[in-house]
């Protein structure tokens, strides 16, 4: 009997692994919360930094352009105007396309080796790095539309979106290369979202007689449309950040124009541009614009997490 | 009669030809421009490649024709990302296995969650931006200001949340049978996590890291002004303390030269950072295909 009591103390934990358990525990709950840290240090401090420029500015700088450190005036209209319109143009090109491809590769036209293989190398390509992509629009895409360009500006001049005589660098090519950025993006989830409608739902159209291209358009892309909107929102999210590829190639000029033809700026290629020799009052006002871009961002990411949360597939 | 055979002429069938050429046509858009950018890198880039390129400094951009080597900003690239996984791997797989092994979906770990998105969604320039403010412009780093530190830094927020979410989803694929298992003979919970469920979810968290860590070795905005530049070799540990070249800065600001000599080397340096990043990638999905296959027998 005595012994048996003694087994059954020597089998208790001891102390100091129950401590070490609980340390443990601990310890990556401390981990964790880094990421809310991280999160809410990056907001405090991009706002707290831009503090001064936002109190002698107020919301004048989101709709003035002029940007002169010499005379200490700073106004973002032109870069968020910039950052808006590449983003969105770029969107509504890569849309069709990329949902376009995304059906083509769900649906059986060619075989399903092929499809994985273009599926796939479709993925790869949003490994690319950006500056790359950067570069190859500087010495490939930029002299390759030069001749569409002018004659875009011989024939619809008139247009205010095409007014000016093209010159090298644009934002119409900042939006193509973000095209090239975002496609594989929207295919890969418009893919995914597509590949997880039911396949009874298809069969039942079948079954009634539907065709093909109609069983698409009013049974299956509809059942997957809140994936694709989501899909769409975080290719919005980074078409609106992306930095280098489109520093490199759209010119990079404070002059706010109408036309995609000339040189623009966005908020982001504002801050790579003069964030390393900024001091003073412009530093300020750079963390100003950062400030603007990081609500756009973080605005358009929650929707669409919300957007997945909300409409996620029911079947 | 007629009416049992496929008839071209219905209007139903005109309309299918129609969206179905429309879609190959898509598809044949969207991944032209993107095999033609990938073989344009390759050999475009594939032709400057020499031995010397490996070995020595760049020249600063002039009139010579030679331009040198990229030694330092290869060196600088390994650096940089080896600070940025040493920072996010530990946080990362930790605050993973805390969202995976023991939050009970409560308030916390939901709103863990949804940082973890939001932090994916948040311009890599924000990231540089931030580490300016609290590390650059302070000095806070022994005094030095632009360095090799602060890049890895501004790196490393951008592979935690690829980090956190592999290790969430990769613990979560495990079977529960296995926890009881560990927990029933009589294992603490951290034996169980580091014995058990950690090793089994290894492989697919190890993927994950791996292709986050490619991802942060081609990011150019945080380094930018965190970083900086540098033509000169890395030769000792202080060397970390103050500005740092790396491959994607070395692209970025060779692209812009006027001199021809640097645009070759921005084009032989985007074929190292490519096709090592495309490698990984391709590695990494054929191990993920394999461990699939192993799994279903």
């Amino acid at each position: 009997m005595e012994e048996k009591l003694t087994l059954f103390k020597n089998r208790k934990r001891f102390g100091i692994e129950k401590n070490i358990d609980i340390i443990f525990k601990n310890t990556a709950l401390v981990l964790s919360s880094f990421v809310a840290i991280i999160l809410l240090g990056i907001i405090l401090v991009v706002f707290f930094q831009s503090f001064e420029s936002f109190s002698r500015y107020g919301l004048k700088f989101l709709v003035t352009s002029e940007w002169n450190p010499v005379k200490d005036e700073y106004g973002a209209f032109t870069a968020i105007y910039g950052t808006l319109v590449t983003s969105f143009l770029s969107l509504l090109i890569t849309i069709p396309l990329g949902v376009g491809t995304a059906i083509f590769i769900t649906e059986d036209f060619v075989p399903k080796v092929v499809r994985e293989i273009i599926g796939s190398f479709v993925e790869l390509l949003a490994a690319i790095p950006s500056v790359v992509l950067g570069l190859w629009a500087i010495f490939v895409m930029e002299p390759f539309f030069r001749a569409f360009f002018v004659f875009l500006h011989n024939f619809f001049g008139w247009i205010p979106l095409f007014s000016t005589e093209p010159t090298g660098r644009n934002s119409f090519l900042a939006i193509l290369i973000l095209v090239v950025m975002l496609l594989p993006i929207v295919t890969s989830i418009a893919r995914d979202t597509l590949n997880q409608v039911p396949k009874k739902l298809r069969n039942a159209a079948y079954g009634i007689g539907a065709s093909r291209w109609k069983t698409i358009f009013s049974v299956i892309l509809p059942a997957a449309l809140s994936g694709i909107m989501a899909g769409v929102l975080l290719a919005l999210g980074r078409a609106m950040g992306e930095t280098m590829a489109v520093t490199m190639i759209i010119g990079n000029s404070n002059t706010f124009s109408w036309s995609l033809l000339s040189p623009g700026y966005t908020i982001s290629s504002m801050l790579a541009n003069q964030f390393g020799e900024a001091d003073g009052s412009q530093v300020s006002s750079l963390f100003y614009a950062a400030f603007v871009l990081m609500i756009l961002s973080l605005v358009v990411n929650i929707f669409a997490q919300w957007l997945v949360k909300k409409f996620s597939l029911k079947y | 009669m007629n009416s049992l055979y496929y008839q071209k002429r219905l209007s139903r069938n005109i309309g299918d030809k129609f969206f179905t050429s429309l879609s190959v046509i898509c598809a044949l858009i969207a991944i032209l421009p993107l095999i033609f950018l990938v073989t344009y890198i390759l050999i475009k880039g594939g032709s400057q490649i020499t031995p010397e390129l490996f070995t020595l400094e760049p020249n600063p951009p002039g009139d010579d024709l030679d331009a040198g080597g990229i030694n330092p900003a290869l060196i600088g690239t390994l650096i940089i990302t080896t600070i940025a996984s040493i920072i996010a791997i530990p946080v990362g797989v930790g605050g993973g296995i805390y969202l995976a092994e023991y939050s009970r979906g409560g308030a916390f770990s939901r709103f863990i969650r949804f940082g973890v998105n939001v932090l994916a969604g948040v311009p890599s320039i924000i990231a540089g931006v931030f580490i300016y403010a609290l590390i650059v412009s302070t000095k806070i780093l022994f005094g030095s200001m632009y360095s090799g530190l602060a890049g890895g830094m501004a790196l490393s927020i951008l592979m935690l949340p690829t980090v956190i979410k592999t290790t969430d989803e990769g613990l979560k694929l495990v079977p529960s049978e296995l926890r009881y298992a560990s927990l029933g003979v009589g294992a603490s919970m951290y034996t169980t996590i580091l014995k058990v469920t950690l090793p089994s979810a290894f492989r697919s968290i190890a993927t994950g890291v791996v292709l986050g860590i490619a991802r942060a070795a081609g990011e150019t905005a945080p380094l930018i002004f965190t970083a900086l530049f540098s033509y000169y070799y890395i030769v000792g540990f202080e060397d970390l303390f103050y500005e740092m070249g790396s491959l994607a800065v070395l692209i970025y600001n060779f692209a812009l030269e006027p001199y021809d000599a640097q645009n070759k080397l921005a084009w032989a340096a985007s074929f190292i950072l490519v096709l090592s990043i495309l490698s990984v990638n391709i590695f990494s999905r054929i191990l993920a295909a394999f461990t699939e296959k192993t799994k279903r027998i």
